[in-house]
């Protein structure tokens, strides 16, 4: 089951990566208006931290995991795989649903470490191929810019998005009904639904750590 | 004394504006292998599922082992499903487990016996079924009558008191049909297992039956029109009973509409 997280490490590398860059690519442009590219590191790193590398590791995961999960779950219960667990006295609530929260709890925040890491590698590239920055430089000004607290905050946040993206994941699989073609509106379901719901979940912590 | 398993009272089950199943009564006493008889659609499988405990009914009651089921906490259904083991139509063996771990699923979760243990069991099951040899294999490599057998294994291998088993012969060969029923009838004479046998196949039914029922079609859909043993059944007055043993196309259950409402039907205004 922590084949949920263990096999999203490449595409969450590669999108991670790219976002870096074109962070960088981006806060370069602007800043060197101003002369202030030597801020583009605590731009790279603050925004990944605390927003971007959260949500778009859990878009990863939403895309490859949450829809696996409920395409599973879905097909278990129209073939009534489901209902024999059931009669064999074994509930399916803890025979399936248990083992996959625990891998995506476990997974999502690893997985958003990794990711930004990766996305600070590609601010990097950037700084270091076209703003003649140092790695020293560049390393020396992440750690100036973050705090611990940025780092918890992120990671706080991909805690409750992986709480929602397999309560909504598990919760539409295993309400499907209808046959094949239910299972893939389940599907599409279950993407649709936890995207909207991490959205609006980052925007109220967002404002809750503001406040804080 | 003959001890009841299954008493069904009055059975009622809606689903929206439909009542699919209509006050439906019956008693299985210990040993007995009752046959559950009718056309496409009747509502067998939805019987069955009401009797498991899968699906609650409308109204009316069902007691198993003298319990009623009907309004029972899901931990209490779950003690009492232990005793029982089930068959379903299409095997529902789950497809990310091989075979062997299929059939070993219910003695690792619910009896902590030790898995060499369960190995043999699940051997011992497997080579009831014919399948030794099959254990390694997923559900997705082995054909349909096999995934069934697999499934009465699964069925099987707590040692259950009472077997439900939804259509266990078709798409299985004559021969594996032959030494599917003889298990069913070695099962309940010599352990005193109960079984409750949905089934389409005349021959095996009168092969393995001590009590059958028969729910009706078309506007008798829901209820029951013949019940007794093998014997009674086969001398039934009752034309549909007769028409459906006997495997004839045309009877009281009409083959198509007739010609006059065919007419009707085919040139209805279809708003």
């Amino acid at each position: 089951m922590v084949v949920i997280g263990v096999q999203a490490w490449p595409m969450t590398a590669l999108t991670s990566l790219s976002l870096g860059l074109t962070l960088a690519m981006q806060a370069a442009h602007e800043l060197s208006q101003f002369g202030a590219t030597v801020l583009v590191p605590d731009l790279i790193s603050l925004s990944l931290l605390r927003e971007l590398g959260p949500l778009i590791v859990a878009v990863v995961v939403i895309g490859r995991s949450g829809s696996a999960v409920t395409a599973e779950l879905g097909t278990m219960r129209v073939s009534e795989e489901i209902e024999a667990l059931e009669v064999m006295a074994i509930n399916p609530v803890r025979f399936l649903v248990v083992p996959r929260f625990v891998a995506m709890l476990i997974m999502l925040p690893i997985l958003t470490i990794f990711g930004n890491c990766i996305g600070m590698a590609g601010g990097w590239l950037i700084c270091n191929l076209s703003l003649d920055m140092n790695t020293a430089n560049y390393v020396m000004r992440l750690l100036e810019a973050v705090d611990v607290f940025d780092l918890y905050s992120g990671l706080i946040k991909s805690f409750v998005f992986a709480w929602l993206i397999i309560i909504v994941a598990c919760q539409t699989g295993l309400a499907v009904d209808g046959g094949a073609e239910g299972v893939g509106r389940a599907t599409t379901a279950s993407v649709v639904n936890s995207i909207l719901a991490i959205l609006v979940a980052n925007a109220i912590m967002t404002a809750i750590f503001f406040i804080y | 004394m003959a001890e009841p398993i299954i008493e069904v009272q009055n059975l009622v089950r809606k689903f929206g504006p439909r009542t699919v199943l209509k006050g439906l009564s019956f008693t299985v006493n210990r040993g007995d292998t009752l046959v559950i008889m009718g056309g496409s659609g009747c509502g067998k499988s939805t019987l069955l599922r009401h009797v498991v405990g899968v699906l609650r009914p409308t109204g009316g009651s069902i007691k198993l082992f003298g319990q009623e089921t009907t309004c029972l906490s899901d931990e209490a259904l779950a003690k009492l499903r232990l005793r029982c083991g089930m068959l379903f139509q299409s095997g529902a063996l789950l497809q990310s487990l091989t075979v062997g771990e299929n059939v070993a699923l219910p003695l690792i979760e619910n009896s902590h016996v030790a898995p060499d243990i369960a190995e043999l069991v699940v051997r011992m099951k497997l080579e009831l079924v014919g399948l030794t040899g099959f254990d390694h294999l997923k559900p997705a490599e082995i054909s349909g009558g096999m995934k069934k057998r697999v499934g009465l294994a699964r069925a099987l291998a707590l040692d259950p008191e009472l077997l439900f088993s939804d259509e266990p012969t078709s798409g299985l060969d004559p021969i594996m049909t032959a030494v599917v029923d003889k298990l069913t009838q070695d099962l309940t004479k010599n352990l005193g297992m109960t079984a409750v046998v949905v089934t389409h196949d005349m021959v095996s039914a009168f092969r393995i039956a001590s009590k059958m029922i028969m729910l009706g079609v078309g506007p008798r859909a829901g209820t029951i029109i013949a019940e007794g043993t093998p014997d009674e059944i086969r001398n039934h007055p009752d034309p549909e009973v007769q028409q459906f043993i006997k495997g004839e196309p045309d009877g009281p259950v009409p083959l198509k509409l007739s010609s006059e409402n065919y007419l009707k039907h085919l040139l209805q205004d279809p708003g």
